[in-house]
């Protein structure tokens, strides 16, 4: 089962590596992380997609909690949350089948982002599972190349403030 | 502020040092770091050991840490002198040992570039160690060290590493230490679950067959006087694994010895049998529990540990205590209000004991390790402080030594580093302010594998009994190859490829013998454990092909355990 985890940061050098190395190290699973800015100047968010039951995330999570740079863990696994994926998907197009394409792109409000006489490039947004159907649906048509962002996610709702920015107190006076 | 009040890198680095009472460090110099022993020259607030190899000054910060509470302090320079650390960090993480690692690195504007030395042991050793640090300016270089050393020595021990490029140790800035650290993704939590404590409590209370298993958590939280009010208000009984040796006295008659699987007989049928088992500070070893899915199965699972990760990581546990063992224990023992009644269990745990003691062959006149440790343990009634090395003499150190204080046994119980027994031992010298005998215990092939520190001893003079025992084998291997391997003694024999031993010592200005006789044993022993302004060297060629029993069979059960007794065919 996909499980998907939040985790908070510091933006420090090698902060990623330090996640990336647990997980190879402990023999877990990842199906996609990606790591970006937050609100907060140094601190990054990371989304992990990993697979396992119950106990495996148990660890996981402990697992991620031990690193010193990381600041704080959420399992979203159990709790509402909001899910989003993008994929840029360039398949090479024959006259006939781009008006098919266009239709079926629409379908799951894609948008063509670039297109020439041979090949068309398509962005879709969206929930894993969308991105998922739409790749499977477009794939008779021959994708030659395609990226995704791998998921990010935030927790559903009100959202207390637990991080603080660091340099928000004041950074200690040098001499 | 004028440039005259700054520091230099080097000059921060002794000053956070000194801020943080080292009086040791265990240390090579080299390119990156001549900035940083330049400084050293005129330093007089700690004394530096000249190492001969980066791995043996990892090995004596281990020593060191266990035997001092503090943690061990290594300098060492970039790329080689670097990579050299690496076997002695793994080993201290394994072993939760404390220790700060100082490399010199290659100056930033050449990081990346394949430089002369260079070599990228921050990412070398993420994954073996607590944490690591690059310092990439001077600025930063006081609060780093200040990090590391508060990461090192709190919550579940274990090394850090920073790394000191040549041009941030040349720099100048000015010093401040912040008298207090906050890391915010580090918080550990010593105070237990205060009702998951008042459960456990209720728990034990009832318990008609409990046990308590102790790990080494117990003697790095320095818990062990509470355990033993722990132990001796409830009457339950202890067994230790290898690490946990010494929190509670070997000499105590509810001190089972080790369990696992070269523990004791009647220690892993308490455990396959009881129906409360108290873990504390340990954390479930493969070496411990065999197969995990047989594990005390019968048994209510209590475990205290500060490392939430070491929950549930290998088995399954009923009531988990997050928090310092020392502080859980003593308030574990406050709570519980009635001995519980295991009047039967003893008896039980007896007649094991009596079933299946602990022997080995003593009427064939030939001289065997066994015999050897449990005169060492004799003669220093279990109060010495003793390094091993790995395989069979560990193992039988582990069964035959009393030890009967914490902080007594330095040996590698979780990587199984080999050679770290003579390093380790002048790491504890250092550290011994009470002036207990020091004995390191070492087989013939790890011996070998850092023997050049014996100058390191020779050179401070300092009073530590080098055993050497010579089987001629790299024993424990040979054992396997003798139960499971067809007997193909594949590279294992050393008789015709070891050095002589006696001239080895001398060579390096340490008193030494060998002998293969029994009748010498204990003569030679009280010369040697009377000196103490030197280092001895012992070297005993003991019998060939002696193994270690019981045993449990790696990923076996204790069904499956082998008692001498039952393998006459084994029997040498």
């Amino acid at each position: 089962m996909k499980r998907t985890i939040t985790v908070l940061v510091e933006n420090t050098f090698g902060a990623f590596d330090r996640v990336a190395t647990m997980f190879s190290g402990k023999g877990f699973n990842i199906h996609s992380i990606s790591i970006g800015r937050t609100e907060i100047d140094e601190v990054s968010r990371m989304t992990i997609v990993t697979e396992g039951n119950d106990q495996i995330l148990d660890q996981v999570t402990k697992q991620l909690n031990r690193l010193i740079d990381t600041i704080k863990v959420v399992d979203l696994s159990h709790i509402p949350k909001t899910l989003r994926e993008l994929a840029l998907i360039k398949i090479n197009y024959e006259h006939d089948s781009i008006e098919e394409i266009k239709n079926l792109s629409d379908i799951f409000r894609g948008k063509v982002v670039d297109i020439n006489n041979k090949s068309v490039t398509i962005e879709i947004t969206g929930p894993p599972e969308k991105i998922e159907a739409a790749v499977n649906v477009l794939h008779p048509f021959g994708i030659v190349e395609m990226a995704r962002s791998g998921t990010v996610a935030l927790k559903r709702g009100e959202q207390l403030k637990e991080v603080k920015s660091k340099k928000s107190k004041g950074k200690k006076e040098k001499k | 502020m004028s440039d005259d009040k700054k520091l230099s890198g080097a000059q921060i680095f002794f000053e956070c040092l000194k801020e943080e009472k080292v009086e040791h460090i265990f240390g090579y110099p080299g390119g990156a770091t001549i900035k940083l022993y330049e400084e050293l020259y005129d330093v007089d607030f700690l004394e530096h050991i000249l190492v001969r190899h980066e791995q043996g000054a990892t090995h004596m910060a281990k020593g060191y840490a266990i035997v001092s509470g503090k943690p061990g302090v290594v300098l060492v320079t970039s790329g080689p002198g670097a990579t050299n650390t690496v076997t002695g960090i793994a080993d201290a993480y394994m072993d939760s040992v404390p220790m700060v690692v100082f490399t010199g690195q290659v100056p930033t504007h050449l990081i990346g570039n394949d430089a002369f030395q260079e070599a990228d042991i921050v990412g070398i050793t993420r994954p073996i160690t607590k944490h690591n640090f690059l310092v990439r300016n001077v600025d930063e270089m006081a609060e780093t060290i200040q990090k590391a050393f508060f990461i090192a020595s709190t919550g579940r021990p274990g090394p850090v590493l920073v790394d000191l490029p040549k041009n941030v140790i040349a720099d100048f800035s000015n010093f401040n230490y912040p008298d207090k650290i906050d890391i915010r993704g580090y918080k550990p939590q010593y105070n237990g679950h205060h009702n998951q404590i008042k459960k456990a409590a209720k728990i034990i209370e009832k318990a008609k067959k409990p046990l308590l298993y102790v790990g080494g958590g117990v003697i790095m939280s320095d818990g062990s006087n509470e355990l033993k009010v722990l132990a001796e208000e409830t009457g339950i009984p202890v067994t230790m694994t290898l690490q946990g040796l010494g929190a509670f006295p070997g000499t105590n008659k509810q001190s089972l010895g080790m369990l696992g699987m070269h523990g004791t007989y009647w220690a892993n049928r308490a455990i396959d049998e009881c129906d409360v088992l108290i873990t504390l500070g340990a954390r479930f070893d493969d070496r411990v529990t065999g197969d995990v899915n047989t594990f005390s199965q019968k048994s209510y699972k209590i475990h205290v540990d500060i490392d939430p990760t070491a929950i549930d990581k290998n088995v399954l546990v009923d009531l988990p205590i997050v928090g310092d063992v020392k502080h859980v224990i003593a308030e574990l023992a406050a709570e519980i209000e009635k001995k519980p009644k295991i009047d039967k269990w003893l008896k039980q745990i007896q007649q094991w004991e009596d079933e299946c003691p602990l022997v080995y062959e003593k009427d064939d006149g030939k001289l065997r390790a066994e015999y050897i440790i449990e005169k060492v343990s004799e003669q220093t009634n279990g109060d010495a402080i003793i390094c091993t090395d790995v395989g069979q003499h560990q193992m039988w150190t582990a069964q035959y030594y009393k030890f009967n204080h914490p902080r007594s046994l330095i040996t590698s119980g979780g990587l199984g580093t080999m050679g770290i027994s003579v390093p380790a031992a002048i790491g504890t010298a250092f550290a011994n302010p009470k002036k207990r005998k020091i004995v390191s215990f070492s087989g013939d092939g790890g011996f070998q594998m850092n023997m050049q520190e014996l100058i390191t001893a020779a050179h401070h003079k300092l009073p530590i009994t080098f055993i050497i025992i010579n089987n001629s084998f790299l024993g424990m291997v040979r054992q396997w190859q003798e139960l499971y391997h067809a007997e193909k003694y594949s590279f294992t024999d050393l008789a015709e490829s070891n050095p002589d031993f006696v001239k080895v010592g001398e060579a390096f200005g340490v008193e030494s013998f060998s002998t293969n006789k029994i009748e010498e044993v204990d003569s030679l022993l009280e010369k040697a454990l009377a000196v103490n302004d030197r280092p001895t060297l012992l070297e005993f060629k003991v019998v060939k092909e002696d193994m270690v029993f019981p045993m449990v069979p790696s990923g076996g059960s204790v069904k499956d355990i082998i008692i001498r007794k039952h393998n006459p065919n084994k029997l040498v």
